[in-house]
């Protein structure tokens, strides 16, 4: 057998275990020129769908703010013209002029406000299970294993894609979600050589991920497109893949 | 097409109906009694006392006098009405167009009908001995107008039928009052010997108005067909309402749900066929002990879709107490909208805010969490940031406007602005430093001011320059100052995060 061939066998054997995994890629390529330097992370270089994302975001507005920064940045590819987003959360707190910012549809965003961790997680699968929605984004306390290993069970048929942004959360605990992130907040990136705050610029910290490596990286958003600074160098890279949960 | 109207009369509604209802008074001389000005009068006699001389509207002691042993019967308020109605709706079967004619009879648009039944006689014929079987008394008559119509049911002999184009020569032998004309005009005519129609017809109009009025000359023009004049159909509206009556109560929650489901099923059914949905439904169940215990839905768009009416309804099902039992299920869907299935097709999987399953899920969120609780908003044309969105009224409603998208605006925006001590340098240029939440924060970059002034014809106030600034750890706010820069008083808040 020749090492090409061998190539190819293990190359399919690779799609298949990912598939078994869950790991559904992106069936236009486009999202892979927006991830930029993101693209590393995932098989294939493309964010998977289908799947529930987890963000740590504190307990500070400001970490809150980089977090649905860049989850504002990922939707675009997700809901494409005329997709639908669902925002569940405990406030108002999004404003949605500057959804247009992101290269987003802000009349396409339906919010909904419940208050008890109950109740989001309630809207959160109802939504999750709904084909017609592309995308929900949910603002949660607490998640345990059981809740999450829900949210993943309804997205598994309706492949919608769930965000679950977590602030004010005691303990981070294990859960069934795809992915782990953090994001923080970094000086932006100046817009040609000119004064004042530019493009936002964060890092971004993929603590766990059951499809693909793990890793940092210091990102700013330009158009809808996340660019790698000059200066970033990869914290840590987590040869290999590993699984988690 | 020339229209042609048929007046149907009822001589003797009221006591036909009592001899219907009572058959033992049938052949029996019998008279409705009812007061007025503080005496008794007769407010019908039927034919059988009639032929012995009681007239409708004479003293019931004259009545009585005339004929020793008279059966007498209270007046039922109302009854002509209601007769005529039910009547009215029955009468469908002739004609889609029927309407009441108060006080004793009907009007029916017989316009292209009437060749279904072979002729015009026969139609006639048809009405009349359809309404004689069932017990009433009845004169019918066909003609072009509704005037010569119901001039010719109640006063002509013999003719029932007047031929296209003929009804004005079939109204010259009929009696003044034959044109629907009020009493005294009537008298005043008979007073002047005019008896019969063709005597004044002919006599300029100008005079028959100044003698008679406006009126007189209304009802003469519709009897002869230049003026037109329009029926108030009946509309037989039957509820969008289903009953369900149980033999045995029903106290479990499987019993209620069975019932529940089978009610959803049969007004679909009839919502489908009529292509309605329907936009908030009330379900109510009778309780043996006579309380009704009551649960309602509303949907955020027409639907006559079974399973997802029921899953709105089944969280609802718990707050039934059936105590004793339930005897009775009322399902009532009180706001119904057209709805068309075509529409349901291209929604089915439309993608984006069109799709059905969209407003489902919506209607389920909302159902749980409250209406309130889901909000999608659409941009208003204000630069206030406040005033610059406004609640969509609808998941479908499009934005009148374009998405205001030049300057830049924070991702969260705080509802009230809160606050916060600022250093700043010079007049109208962006701050030093600023505390917030107990922490100093350098100001490293900033862009501004952008002035948004308030808008006076709606709210007084000071304007505001915003600022965008960012720390040295690249946190991003939204600031503003309120008013001008003043030496002693400086108002500044923090609005909104930038990503």
């Amino acid at each position: 057998m020749s090492p090409d061939q061998k190539a190819t066998i293990v190359s399919q054997l690779q799609s298949q275990i990912l598939r078994l995994q869950g790991h559904r890629p992106l069936s236009q390529a486009s999202l892979t020129n927006e991830l930029g330097p993101l693209r590393d992370a995932f098989p294939g270089g493309s964010f998977p769908i289908g799947a529930v994302h987890e963000f740590l975001a504190g307990s500070a507005r400001e970490h809150s703010a980089a977090t649905t920064g860049f989850i504002s940045a990922l939707l675009p590819s997700l809901l494409k013209t005329s997709g639908t987003c669902i925002w569940i959360g405990p406030s108002k707190k999004i404003f949605p002029v500057a959804l247009k910012n992101f290269m987003l549809n802000p009349d396409h965003f339906i919010f909904v406000k419940a208050s008890k961790d109950k109740d989001i997680l309630w809207a959160m699968e109802e939504s999750l299970k709904c084909p017609a929605v592309n995308a929900v984004v949910c603002e949660l306390k607490q998640l345990d294993f059981t809740a999450s290993r829900r949210l993943q069970l309804a997205v598994e048929k309706s492949h919608v894609t769930g965000f679950v942004i977590r602030t004010n959360y005691k303990t981070v605990g294990t859960t069934g979600c795809v992915s782990r992130w953090q994001i923080s907040t970094l000086p932006s990136q100046p817009i040609e050589d000119l004064s004042g705050v530019g493009f936002p610029r964060w890092r971004v910290e993929l603590l766990k991920n059951r499809l693909g490596r793990l890793g940092a990286w210091d990102v700013y958003c330009k158009k809808g497109q996340f660019m790698a600074t000059v200066d970033s160098e990869m914290l840590h890279v987590n040869e290999g893949i590993r699984k988690i949960g | 097409m020339q229209k042609r109207f048929v007046s149907v009369w009822f001589p003797h509604l009221a006591t036909d109906w009592f001899t219907i209802r009572h058959p033992e008074l049938s052949n029996k001389p019998f008279v409705l009694r009812t007061s007025s000005h503080g005496r008794l009068i007769v407010a019908a006699a039927n034919p059988e006392a009639q032929a012995k001389g009681i007239a409708n509207g004479s003293i019931l002691a004259d009545a009585t006098a005339i004929l020793p042993g008279l059966l007498v019967l209270d007046e039922h308020r109302g009854l002509h009405e209601k007769l005529l109605r039910r009547i009215a709706e029955w009468c469908i079967r002739f004609t889609p167009s029927v309407a009441v004619d108060l006080p004793s009879g009907l009007l029916l648009d017989c316009t292209g009908c009437t060749h279904l039944w072979g002729s015009e006689e026969q139609y006639v014929q048809d009405i009349v001995s359809k309404l004689t079987a069932r017990g009433y008394h009845v004169r019918a008559a066909l003609a072009g107008t509704i005037g010569a119509a119901w001039g010719t049911a109640r006063f002509a002999k013999g003719t029932s039928v007047i031929p296209e184009g003929k009804h004005i020569d079939a109204l010259m032998n009929l009696p003044p009052a034959a044109l629907r004309l009020e009493p005294q005009p009537v008298e005043r005519l008979h007073t002047l010997g005019l008896l019969r129609i063709k005597q004044f017809i002919t006599m300029p109009r100008s005079t028959l108005r100044r003698r008679f009025g406006a009126h007189f000359i209304m009802r003469l023009d519709q009897a002869l067909g230049y003026q037109v004049e329009f029926l108030d159909a009946v509309q037989s509206d039957e509820p969008y309402q289903e009953r369900l009556p149980c033999m045995e109560p029903i106290v479990k929650a499987i019993g209620i749900e069975i019932a529940l489901q089978q009610l959803l099923e049969t007004l679909c059914l009839r919502l489908r066929k009529e292509q309605k949905g329907l936009r908030s439904a009330i379900l109510q169940c009778y309780r043996v002990d006579g309380k009704i215990e009551k649960v309602s839905i509303g949907t955020s768009r027409p639907s006559h879709h079974v399973k997802h009416l029921f899953k709105l309804f089944e969280p609802k099902l718990s707050a039934i107490e059936p105590a004793l039992g339930i005897e009775l299920f009322l399902l009532d869907a009180v706001k119904v909208e057209a709805y068309s299935p075509e529409q349901e097709n291209m929604w089915q999987n439309a993608g984006g805010l069109q799709d059905e399953r969209l407003s489902e899920l919506i209607d389920n969120l909302a159902n749980k969490l409250g209406a309130d609780a889901i909000r999608r908003y659409l941009p208003d044309e204000h630069h206030w940031p406040e005033r610059s969105i406004r609640l969509a009224k609808s998941l479908q409603e499009k934005p009148a406007t374009p998405w205001p998208s030049s300057r830049p605006r924070p991702l969260e925006l705080l509802e009230v602005p809160i606050p916060i001590q600022v250093a700043a340098p010079i007049p109208d240029y962006p701050p030093m430093l600023f505390r917030y939440n107990g922490q100093v924060h350098n100001v490293a970059k900033a862009n501004g001011p952008e002035r948004i002034e308030q808008e006076w014809w709606l709210q007084d106030g000071e304007h505001r320059d915003y600022y965008r600034v960012e720390d040295e750890q690249g946190r991003r706010y939204w600031i503003f100052r309120l008013g001008h820069y003043n030496e002693k008083t400086n108002r500044w808040f923090l609005h909104g995060f930038f990503a």
